[in-house]
């Protein structure tokens, strides 16, 4: 069932492919480079038809936590299971497609050659026109790849992700560097495979990209879990604006009673988080504060990761 | 999953037409610049001599660029990375390679044959282009291993350079150019350790050259294969454990 770690069967030999279980699993999961940690013991499992979001700012573990499921890298203790299976298995490798955040084609192939390309690694591939069809390559599909916008190489790295007609997809910060508009269309293509029924596996860094697309959402810190829940839960846990203003001469108590969390006062400078942007401020308008500067923002990701590794 | 890999291998070289273009002309102009020299006794010899020079030159730029080049290039745009979470198997790629390199090898050297009959009248009985034929594309081997270490060793800009640094000199060392004896002693000295140098006496002797040492020459570029492969597997080892352990 999705949403249940604690209750996962453990397969304790990878000799065959598991016809129940996790589609990916990580058990107590570390991997230290050199003196870094990067992984300090995650433990989660993904289950057949949910797309689960690694949710976590830059240097959090999520591109780490995915090498170990792709085999990408080993852990240094702990297991990563693909199917339960080792995940450098050929037949676990045969279900999955990956987009990585670091990644390169054959710049002298068109488009549509390199999806043929990759579709011979796959037993079972799907027909490069749905392929086109799905990623949303029709117009440049004949383009060479090295004359591609940003946004059109994302689509075909998605294309090469899903040409195989994978079990479990994994995206790895899929929209980064991509703007609004893109990003949109981008989660509209993930929305259509995940449809068919398959596993999908997203880390990224945008809290409304966990929200837009996540059956669950698995908040990662410093290498470790700080949260898991559905969005709408984690959504709960972070007051949702952020609001920053100048008062001169501002001490606690002039916020007394206010539902704000995260207070910081620097100077003049107050700084917090709500969940109640209108009742506070029209509260402290009401008290004649001499606020300046103000700016209301919605709580961005740091706010969240802030609120539940305990406003460190 | 071959059949898929040499495709798109040709598709690249195809696509890639300033590449390409260089490897089959290059040597063509080298040859019409060097080759078509000479009138009266002994030049029917010197023709043949430079003609086979020239093919060995050909052929061993080509292994070199196709597997250091564009290995360094595949390593340094990271799809080696996307390839690894592929089912892939390692060997699929290299087949593919080695394929169109031996491919491309083969009009380069057959571009090089027509030069040599049309211009320079060039006549030999067939054994001999076979000979020369089938020596030049076997000997690409130790070469294509020497583009692997090449390319395993060295980034993007590291390869074109490497490969650069070392085919010109190794080349005019190796006797390709101007004939050995003309050559400072020094460079005397060290040409027979060159790989190139062996090869280069294979294609000489198959076109007629008499040449006592054959199977030494064989010897020295299995030789150097292995090297170029222990090389390579070693470089190989390292990234392995940088970037995929």
């Amino acid at each position: 069932m999705p949403g249940s770690t604690a209750s996962s069967q453990v397969s304790t030999a990878s000799a065959e492919p598991a016809t129940s279980g996790p589609v990916v699993e990580l058990v107590d999961a570390r991997k230290t480079f050199g003196s870094v940690q990067a992984l300090a013991g995650v433990s989660l499992a993904v289950w057949p038809g949910e797309l689960v979001g690694l949710l976590g700012p830059n240097g959090a573990g999520k591109t780490t936590a995915i090498s170990l499921m792709l085999g990408l890298r080993r852990p240094t203790s702990g297991t990563a299971r693909l199917f339960g299976l080792e995940p450098r298995d050929l037949r676990a490798r045969s279900r999955i497609g990956v987009m990585l955040q670091e990644s390169g084609i054959p710049l002298t192939l068109k488009v549509r050659e390199v999806v043929d390309l990759f579709r011979t690694y796959y037993p079972q591939p799907l027909s490069t026109d749905k392929v086109v069809e799905m990623a949303g390559l029709g117009e440049f599909q004949g383009s060479l790849v090295g004359k591609l916008s940003g946004g059109q190489r994302q689509r075909v790295y998605f294309a090469l992700a899903i040409c195989g007609d994978p079990d479990a997809l994994f995206l790895d910060e899929p929209t980064v560097g991509l703007d609004a508009a893109t990003r949109r269309s981008f989660w509209d293509q993930v929305r259509g495979f995940k449809r068919r029924g398959k596993s999908i596996v997203l880390t990224t860094h945008y809290l409304d990209e966990a929200n837009a697309l996540a059956d669950r959402v698995i908040v990662i810190d410093h290498g470790v879990i700080r949260a898991e829940d559905t969005p709408e839960g984690i959504r709960a846990l972070v007051p949702g604006k952020k609001i920053t203003f100048h008062w001169r001469g501002v001490t606690a108590a002039d916020l007394a009673g206010l539902p704000v969390e995260g207070l910081a006062l620097d100077g003049p400078r107050v700084a917090f988080l709500t969940s109640h942007a209108e009742d506070v401020l029209r509260a402290l308008f009401g008290r004649g504060a001499p606020i300046t500067d103000l700016e209301v923002a919605g709580a961005g990701l740091e706010e969240a990761v802030l609120v539940l590794t305990g406003g460190r | 999953m071959v059949a898929g890999q040499v495709q798109a291998e040709f598709r690249r070289l195809r696509r890639v037409w300033e590449f390409t273009g260089f490897g089959l002309a290059f040597p063509l102009i080298l040859y019409i610049f060097v080759g078509l020299q000479g009138s009266g006794p002994g030049a029917a010899e010197y023709h043949k001599y430079a003609l086979a020079s020239l093919c060995t030159y050909a052929v061993v730029n080509i292994a070199l660029s196709t597997f250091g080049i564009s290995v360094a290039n595949e390593r340094g745009s990271r799809m080696d990375a996307l390839l690894r979470a592929t089912p892939v198997r390692p060997l699929a790629p290299l087949i593919g390679k080695t394929v169109a390199a031996i491919a491309f090898a083969l009009a380069a050297v057959l571009l090089l044959y027509a030069a040599g009959i049309l211009l320079a009248g060039i006549s030999m009985p067939f054994e001999q282009w076979f000979t020369l034929t089938w020596r030049l594309l076997l000997a690409i081997v130790p070469f294509i291993c020497m583009g692997f270490a090449i390319g395993y060793l060295s980034g993007p800009t590291g390869a074109v350079l490497a490969v650069n640094l070392i085919l010109l000199p190794m080349s005019f060392a190796s006797g390709i150019f101007f004939p050995i004896n003309s050559l400072p002693t020094v460079i005397k000295d060290i040409a027979p350790y060159l790989p190139m140098y062996h090869l280069g006496h294979l294609a000489w002797n198959a076109v007629g050259v008499p040449y006592d040492d054959l199977w030494k020459s064989v010897l020295w570029l299995a030789g150097y294969s292995v090297l170029f492969l222990a090389i390579t597997l070693w470089a190989v080892r390292r990234e392995d454990d940088r970037r995929f352990s």
